[in-house]
């Protein structure tokens, strides 16, 4: 019910068109209530009781309201169409919105086949009940009371004896909306299944076509696709239980008008026209009924699915900001980390890391895969939040500031390059949108990306697939450096971004990213030397710890880890140096 | 195939005709039998339907009167009877075309989805994933209805339509006659609609796609959009799309919806026609007043079926909409396909051999000019080179992802567009340059390279590239869950964990594409010292930008501009002072700068 409630919710953002809407049913509905009495009086009157003079009103009428109908039918389901689509409208962007809020951990642990689902399927859910289950529920509301009093007036005995059956019919419809509502929550879990693995196998076709798994995706999905199948055929069976029984037991209405009516009718005790003025209600009356089953049928769907829609809703992002948030317009970029520990839900990752970067000052991390290196970084632009100390910018704890403040002073070109299917220059403004064409050139050029893109053959203007599609893996950390750059930040984060790129042109990336990075706060993660090496600071991370740190020639003094790794990096160097001598 | 953006509609200008619904009434065909049974009770409940207002008929005029008692009794229990039958019909009815549908919409989706497996990556690359998602799921979800019940209802509805006219006809023959001057009028609304009505719902589903493809990139992305703080922009893009879909959707609605209300008036025209006849021929005496009284009960039983057509037309306009989608996606020719006499691939020996081949994706861009070389079975090549020069194109060419333009890849002597696509894939291992990991297990995920293997094999596979030590101090080791695209793992892990993969399917040839780019030095150290041992006997392409990792190679093939600068190996290039040289000596620069 709270969920109807929360749908509603959203119809009442609408409430005059709606209601309009509702009127012009009520309206409707009034006609059609009258149509039924015209008949009578056509029959008993004009046909049987021969008042010719009556024929012609009586037709005009029953063709004037058939025309009123017609017109405000029309009406009636553009607006109830208007206020649903509108009412989808709103709750789609609501759920946007709010998936933007929410924080990584949250897109940890959630599937994108699993969110789509939720904002397709689910969402047409609660449009068929705007658009459908309300008119339908009002209409036969109205109906259902309007005949009821009809039959009343018209013969009291008659009315109680026909709808006698009416509790049973109730109840029936009750179970059947117990029964019916957890196959539904079945089918829409099974649809985000499908959804999921039919997302993954497009998402994964590289793999798939590389180890030639197509057998063993088709078998996958078939399950899947099975199931969802079964569920299906599941939810309709039970409905199959229920809605003829409904129809059927909405029968015996006409049942006892027949008996008990024509009983009445032989006794006299009423005429043979009231029978017939009972008839045409009773259709009336034993629509509404049938429809129980619809109601039900549109109800169920629109809870079950609205479930899962508010269930997002309500998930509250974990990285919340505060009410009075820190924001200025003087950013210097000083980095602090007060022994700061972190985990991810149980898994301890950083512990009692102290770094300090004043602004201007660049810090180098290093150290084995899964130490924490991005770890680390992360908890400077807050992606995820501490579990104990604190990180703070320019003196301020990253909790305390206003997120997108934070955010825009911080560049990072993450690990996993990530573009979006636009042009190239889409790509790169996405790092500041207000940006002109020369800046972007300029970026470029820094990132050495601008040499190849004139050489696609629509140059910055060529549409680069979905996540790069389309472009070498050098090329998108390339663009993906521009767009870090393009931003201006005073906080630049470089996540081991030119993994991909050949060795000349990271040295040439690097020459030029040292000009840029003067004034700035930088983090560079590498696994090269030779990346971090002028770094003012250098971190060495192991297990979460931090196992070394100073300058370059500091760590090597210290002959540790650092060195270690220097060494096997560049064991070659001095026999390389003595070759180029003699050569 | 032009790649499309996001926001860009799917051109799709197929018509809707006659061979696609065919092509949809294709699928019902083995339920020839369930179809029949249904329509038999379908039949049976509409004869029972009828019969309803007859009985009544034939209550009023007959049996209300004291003397007919019993047979008022036994008139309702026959009404009561004639419901229970309808109840049973429909019932078995629902359950058997449930079945029917469900099964259908099965084989639909299952055969989109075998038929995309087939399809290559210049598909994928073409189009956003989110798009092609939409088109199993949602377009197959939304014949649903058009399946398990529309079709079938317009049998019965069709049937109804007869059954009542032969009455009406029966009843009186004028009466009937007039009553049918109104269906041209009908006709003429529906073929004046008609085009409309479809041309818009086709746009709808168009939007919708749309809005699908950014949502779905837009959740891939999130990451990105929150870290450079584009929320408001990306909100107002899906904005415009959300309300692209409301303003597409009631301009349909807008004459979808003249549908109804224009049947109706039709309808109310019958009426007044009959009624004003009717007591043309009541004075005339041609008609009895019972008789007219039953008529105008059966006229509306002729509307009614009559106005299920319409209605039902109308729902085919729009399930065609994705209908027409669906059978696109099931058209599009998968390009790398195996050929007419294609033979397995037998056991690879190890020969790979390019003769003169040229490449490439885009018409105006060549990639590969006219490349040839042979490597020996057993070899260890290195491909080195800038980024962008084609070298993980060259591999790509050998697992057959692309096919060539001009030449010819040859393995162990077979051009291997002769060979089926499966026995040559069996027997390639490839490590991909972006780490792809299921949502499933860590064991799932390296299992993936060789279905049957054991945990044992699995474990040593994982030992071999150093994996196994963190695997094994996750939660659950081997069964922790990794969610989609790997997000619990570092960047290193996922890599080591598709390399351990790509090494389990012990394939005959492996190609390694920057395997250990992320990985840090020691490990990296550690895996070459290892692999050493493994590649023996196995010919193998390995992609590396760090030079130390593919000293060891047998020929290091330096590739720039689509084209092999030198070969050779190690020591040989170093003497050779040319572009390895140069190469080579960037890693140092900046340490010899000093
Ligand atoms: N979202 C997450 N949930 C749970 N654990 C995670 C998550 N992300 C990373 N981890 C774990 O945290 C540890 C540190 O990961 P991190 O990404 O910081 O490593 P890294 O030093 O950047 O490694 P690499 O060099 O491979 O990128 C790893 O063991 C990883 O498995
Ligand atoms: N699917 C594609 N469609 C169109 N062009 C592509 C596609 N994939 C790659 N290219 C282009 O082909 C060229 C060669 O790309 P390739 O991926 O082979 O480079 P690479 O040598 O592997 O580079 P890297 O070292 O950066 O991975 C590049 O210019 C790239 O832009
Ligand atoms: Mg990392």
């Amino acid at each position: 019910m709270d969920i109807l409630r929360r749908i509603m919710g959203y119809v009442a953002r609408y409430k005059w068109k709606a209601i309009t809407a509702m009127l012009f049913l009520v309206l409707l509905i009034s006609l059609n209530l009258i149509t039924p009495y015209l008949t009578k009086i056509l029959v008993d009157d004009v046909i049987r009781g021969g008042k010719r003079n009556l024929l012609v009103p009586i037709l005009t009428a029953i063709f004037g309201f058939a025309a009123c109908r017609g017109l405000l039918s029309y009406f009636r389901s553009f607006l109830f169409e208007s206020v649903s689509q509108k009412c989808l409208y709103d709750l789609r962007n609501d759920m946007y919105t709010h998936l933007q809020g929410l924080s990584f951990a949250f897109y940890d642990d959630n599937r994108i086949g699993e969110l789509m689902s939720r904002m397709t399927g689910d969402l047409e859910g609660i449009r068929m009940f705007v658009v459908g289950g309300l008119s339908i529920l009002l209409e036969n509301a109205i109906y259902f009371t309007g005949t009821t009093i009809m039959l009343f007036s018209l013969n009291a005995e008659l009315a109680l004896i026909t709808l006698a059956i009416l509790p049973f019919i109730a109840w029936v419809a009750v179970k059947f909306n117990k029964t019916i509502r957890p196959a539904y929550s079945e089918i829409r879990e099974q649809q985000a299944n499908l959804n999921t693995a039919a997302q993954e196998n497009i998402a994964g076709v590289r793999v798939v076509r590389a180890f030639a798994r197509e057998d063993y995706e088709i078998e996958k999905f078939e399950k899947e696709n099975r199931l969802n199948q079964e569920k299906n055929k599941n939810a309709s069976f039970i409905w199959a239980r229920y809605f003829p029984l409904i129809e059927f037991l909405s029968g015996f209405c006409a049942v006892a008008l027949i008996g008990y009516g024509g009983w009445m009718v032989a006794i006299e005790k009423i005429t043979l026209g009231t029978v017939v003025a009972f008839n045409g209600y009773l259709w009336m009356l034993i629509m509404p009924v049938r429809m129980l089953g619809w109601i039900v049928n549109i109800i169920g769907h629109a809870i079950t699915s609205g479930k899962r829609v508010f269930d997002i809703l309500d998930t509250g992002s974990s990285i919340k900001e505060k009410s009075n948030s820190y924001f200025s317009d003087e950013y210097r970029g000083d980095v602090v980390f007060d022994n700061v520990s972190f985990s991810y839900k149980e898994n301890s990752i950083l512990f009692n890391i102290n770094i300090n970067a004043p602004a201007g000052k660049t810090i180098g991390i290093m150290g084995p895969t899964g130490s924490g290196k991005t770890s680390i970084i992360n908890l400077i632009g807050r992606l995820y939040d501490v579990s104990s100390g604190r990180v703070l910018v320019d003196g301020v704890d990253v909790r305390d500031w206003k997120l997108s403040a934070l955010r825009s002073q911080i560049g990072i070109v993450m690990q996993d390059t990530f573009l979006f299917s636009d042009t190239v220059e889409g790509n790169i403004l996405y790092g500041n949108p207000d940006a002109s064409r020369e800046d972007v050139i300029r970026a470029a050029k820094i990132a050495e990306a601008h040499d190849f893109i004139m050489e696609m053959p629509q140059g910055y203007d060529t549409i680069v697939g979905e996540r790069g599609v389309g472009l070498s893996g050098g090329q998108k950390q390339r663009i993906a450096i521009a767009r870090a750059i393009i931003k201006n930040p005073r906080i630049l984060i470089m996540d081991d971004c030119t993994s991909a790129v050949d060795m000349e042109t990271e040295y040439e990336i690097q020459q030029a990213l040292k000009k840029i990075m003067k004034g700035r706060t930088t983090f560079i993660i590498a696994h090269r030397v030779s990346s971090v090496k002028d770094a003012d600071e250098i971190l060495f991370l192991d297990n979460g710890r931090i196992v070394e740190r100073g300058t370059h020639e500091e760590l090597l003094a210290l002959k540790g880890r650092y060195y270690e790794l220097y060494m096997q990096q560049y064991k070659d160097l001095d026999e390389f140096r003595s070759k180029r001598q003699v050569i | 195939m032009l790649r499309q953006r996001i926001t860009d509609d799917e051109a799709l200008e197929k018509p809707f005709n006659k061979e696609q619904f065919k092509r949809l009434m294709s699928y019902m065909k083995p339920y020839k039998k369930q179809l029949l049974i249904t329509l038999v009770l379908m039949i049976v409940a509409a004869v029972c339907g009828l019969l309803g207002p007859l009985i009544l008929q034939l209550a009023i005029d007959k049996y209300m009167f004291k003397e007919k008692l019993a047979g008022l009794l036994l008139i309702t229990l026959a009404y009561l009877g004639v419901n229970l039958i309808s109840m049973l019909c429909v019932r078995t009815r629902v359950r058997i075309m449930v079945v029917v549908g469900q099964e259908v919409l099965f084989r639909l989706r299952q055969d989109l989805f075998n038929h995309i497996q087939k399809l290559s990556f210049t598909f994928y690359d073409s189009r956003p994933a989110g798009k092609i998602l939409v088109r199993i799921i949602n377009d197959v979800n939304s014949l649903s209805d058009l399946l398990t019940n529309g079709i079938i209802n317009v049998v019965t509805d069709v049937f109804t339509l007869i059954v009542a006219l032969a009455f009406m006809f029966s009843i009186h023959f004028r009466l009937a006659l007039i009553t049918l001057t109104t269906v041209p009028l009908m006709v003429l609304v529906i073929f004046m609609l008609k085009r409309t009505i479809r041309v818009r719902w086709q746009t709808v589903r168009k939007k919708v796609s749309n809005m699908n493809a950014y949502l779905h990139e837009s959740l891939a992305g999130m990451r990105v959009t929150q870290v450079f703080v584009r929320e408001p922009e990306t909100r107002e893009v899906y904005r415009q799309l959300s309300s692209d879909i409301y303003s597409t959707w009631m301009n349909a609605i807008k004459v979808n919806n003249l549908f109804w209300p224009s049947i109706e008036l039709i309808a109310a025209i019958g009426t007044v026609l009959i009624y004003w006849f009717g007591l043309q021929f009541l004075d005339q005496g041609t008609v009895t007043v019972g008789v007219l009284v039953a008529f105008t009960g059966y006229v509306w039983r002729f509307w009614q079926p009559l106005n299920n057509l319409c209605n039902f037309y109308n729902s085919l306009l729009v399930a065609m909409a994705s209908t027409e989608r669906i059978f696109e996606l099931l058209d599009v020719r998968p390009d790398i396909t195996d050929g007419e006499n294609a033979v397995e691939m037998p056991p690879i020996k190890g020969e790979v051999r390019f003769d003169n081949v040229t490449f490439y994706y885009e018409p105006e861009k060549p990639v590969l000019e006219n490349v040839s070389f042979t490597v020996r079975p057993g070899e260890t090549i290195a491909l080195v080179g800038p980024t962008g020069a084609g070298k993980t194109t060259i591999v790509n060419l050998i697992s057959r992802f692309y096919d060539v333009v001009d030449g010819r890849v040859l393995i162990d002597g077979v051009d291997i567009r002769d060979v089926s696509l499966n026995s040559l894939r069996k027997q390639m291992g490839v490590m991909l340059q972006d780490p792809f990991i299921f949502s499933g297990t860590v064991m799932d995920n390296i299992r993936y390279g060789k279905l049957d293997a054991t945990d044992e094999e699995v474990m040593e596979a994982a030992r071999v590239v150093y994996a196994h030590e963190f695997i094994k101090d996750m939660e659950d080791g081997y069964y922790t869950e990794v969610q989609e695209r790997g997000s619990r793992l570092s960047q290193g892990q996922k890599q080591l964990i598709s390399f351990a993969r790509a090494l389990l399917a012990d394939p005959k040839i492996l190609i390694l594409d920057e395997a250990t780019s992320s990985i840090d030095t020691r490990t990296e150290i550690l895996i070459q010292s290892g692999l050493r041992e493994l590649l023996k006997g196995r010919t193998s392409f390995v992609i590396a930008h760090r030079l130390s990792t593919i000293r060891n190679a047998d020929r290091i093939m330096v590739i720039d501009h689509g084209r092999i600068m030198e070969c050779g190996s190690h020591d040989e290039l170093i003497k050779k002072k040319g572009i390895y040289y140069n190469l080579y000596r960037a890693q140092y620069r900046y340490l010899m700068a000093i």
